[in-house]
């Protein structure tokens, strides 16, 4: 379990338009290890996005670099797989719900039967078997997240990534996706990196709550979170190693000086 | 049933002001409905029963123009979404022929018959030619314009997932552009009918507008003439309904897509 997958090394990443340079995070080093779940924590407008980004090689990071399974990512790697926030835009709502997840399944060399099982697969999984056929404009906003997540879940990614994945649900329906990407990894062995704005959700899902500061972003605390598993909405919630992670890392965010 | 008379009373009630109007003016310039009515019978629907009592102006005309402007589109449909897709996901290479683009646009269609007469010579290339080249630029333009437009989460969804370069341009762009080209086939559905006649008006021994400027000029059947006018009227009612039934069977995801946006 002490198998670094990912290695993110002096990474930074400056945005250069015209005159002006904005840098988005300075030099940010950390590392992931396999059947993790990290939390990437910020205060809003930090560049967490932009990180996770730069993370999954859909952006080029100006400088330092990330490593999966030690091989330098300069695309998205095959093993990666993602689910955003606008779950709506992400979707494409020309396909069903079961085309949605099945498009992406089709570069790979699987069969349309083997296709077809890891659709059926990945919806069990998420509680949404009857919704197949369905489009995606057609179900509640916490069902398309689990959509989104269906997909990458049927992608079979070594590691998940996620960017405020449960920013835009209620939050009736935020905590049941919370459990389930708690129950899929526990089932499924996923390494997940998530970012969140939510102090309580990052203490609740973490293994590892990594703090970022206020813009430029750096790593100004890492924080292990040893609350006992299975986590529950509210027995985890209450208790009170949970209530002292959850201050600290507020504290932490807080604390962060804005340096601009 | 009472959708139905809403939408039809009016047009009706226009029907027979025009028939009392016409039968009492007495001008043959304006006959009144029902002698057009006559004269599209006579003209179109009293064949022998063994040729389902259609004439054969029907084979010879009607259904000719009808396969040139069906030809036509489809070139230009064909043409205008290739074209537009590769442009559109191109941007150096739209503003490249930009200029061309708007140019080519702004010439009125009708004006490419004389040039088209002499190059191709009066038959179905001059006509089919002349739809092709004026229609085209409607469904070009929109194609460019929804090929450029896909939503940036989506691309960076499919680079996510490294989809592949043709199922990005079939499975993503080509959707995505979907609305907007449908907008530009519709109009150049309608553009299709008005230039299959004028280059009938004037390049052509045989079709619909052929026979209208013959009844009008050489046999002065002013009958004949307003019944082959209202022909093209129910021939562009009735694409646009089949149009528009395609339309609702293809882009249903997106009414119920943009429908619900709001959520």
């Amino acid at each position: 379990m002490t198998e670094n997958m990912l290695e993110v090394t002096g990474l930074g990443h400056v945005y250069r338009a015209k005159e002006q340079t904005h840098t988005a995070f300075g030099d940010i080093s950390f590392a992931v290890d396999r059947g993790e779940i990290v939390c990437i924590v910020g205060p809003s407008g930090c560049g967490k996005s932009t990180l996770l980004r730069c993370l999954s090689g859909l952006l080029r990071p100006t400088s330092g670099t990330v490593s999966l399974h030690g091989t330098e990512v300069t695309e998205v790697p095959d093993e990666l797989a993602m689910v955003f926030q606008d779950y709506s835009r992400s979707l494409f709502p020309w396909r069903t719900v079961a085309g949605n997840i099945e498009f992406p399944l089709r570069g790979r060399e699987l069969s349309k039967a083997q296709r077809r099982e890891r659709v059926e697969e990945a919806l069990s999984w998420v509680g949404l078997s009857g919704a197949a056929t369905k489009y995606p404009w057609q179900l509640s906003g916490g069902m398309q997240q689990r959509v989104a997540i269906a997909r990458a879940l049927a992608y079979r990614p070594m590691l998940m990534l996620m960017d405020e994945p449960f920013a835009s649900v209620d939050a009736q329906t935020r905590a049941e996706l919370e459990d389930l990407v708690l129950q899929v990894r526990a089932e499924h062995e996923m390494t997940v990196l998530l970012v969140t704005h939510d102090v309580d959700e990052s203490v609740y899902l973490g293994d590892r709550v990594l703090v970022l500061s206020k813009s430029p972003a750096s790593v100004v605390e890492t924080l292990s979170v040893d609350l006992p598993a299975p986590r529950d909405q509210i027995g985890t919630r209450g208790a009170e190693e949970f209530v002292r992670l959850r201050t600290e890392v507020a504290q932490r965010i807080r604390n962060t000086a804005p340096t601009s | 049933m009472k959708i139905f008379a809403q939408r039809w009373l009016v047009f009706l009630g226009c029907l027979v002001v025009w028939q009392f109007a016409a039968a009492s003016g007495a001008n043959p310039y304006f006959p009144p409905p029902l002698r057009i009515l006559r004269a599209a019978g006579d003209l179109w629907f009293s064949g022998p029963a063994w040729h389902l009592w259609l004439t054969s102006s029907v084979g010879d005309d009607i259904l000719p123009s009808l396969a040139r402007l069906l030809i036509g589109w489809a070139v230009a449909a064909v043409i205008g979404v290739l074209a537009g897709i590769a442009l559109g996901r191109s941007a150096v290479a739209t503003d490249y022929v930009a200029p061309l683009l708007s140019f080519a646009r702004a010439v009125p269609p009708p004006l490419l018959v004389p040039v088209f007469l002499v190059v191709f010579g009066i038959g179905p290339q001059m006509e089919v030619a002349t739809i092709v080249l004026g229609v085209v630029w409607p469904i070009l333009l929109n194609t460019i314009d929804g090929a450029r437009s896909v939503d940036a989460v989506k691309v960076e969804t499919a680079r996510a997932f490294r989809i592949t370069r043709s199922r990005w341009i079939l499975g993503v762009v080509l959707p995505s552009a979907l609305p907007k080209v449908f907008a530009g086939l519709r109009v150049s559905l309608a553009l299709s009918l008005i230039l299959m006649v004028v280059s009938e008006l004037v390049g052509s021994t045989s079709g619909i507008g052929f026979q209208l400027v013959n009844a009008q000029q050489a046999t002065f059947d002013y009958p004949a003439m307003w019944a082959w006018i209202a022909l093209i009227s129910v021939l562009g009612y009735v694409l646009n309904g089949l149009f528009l039934a395609v339309e609702r069977r293809v882009l249903g995801w997106h009414h119920g897509y943009t429908g619900q946006a709001g959520r």
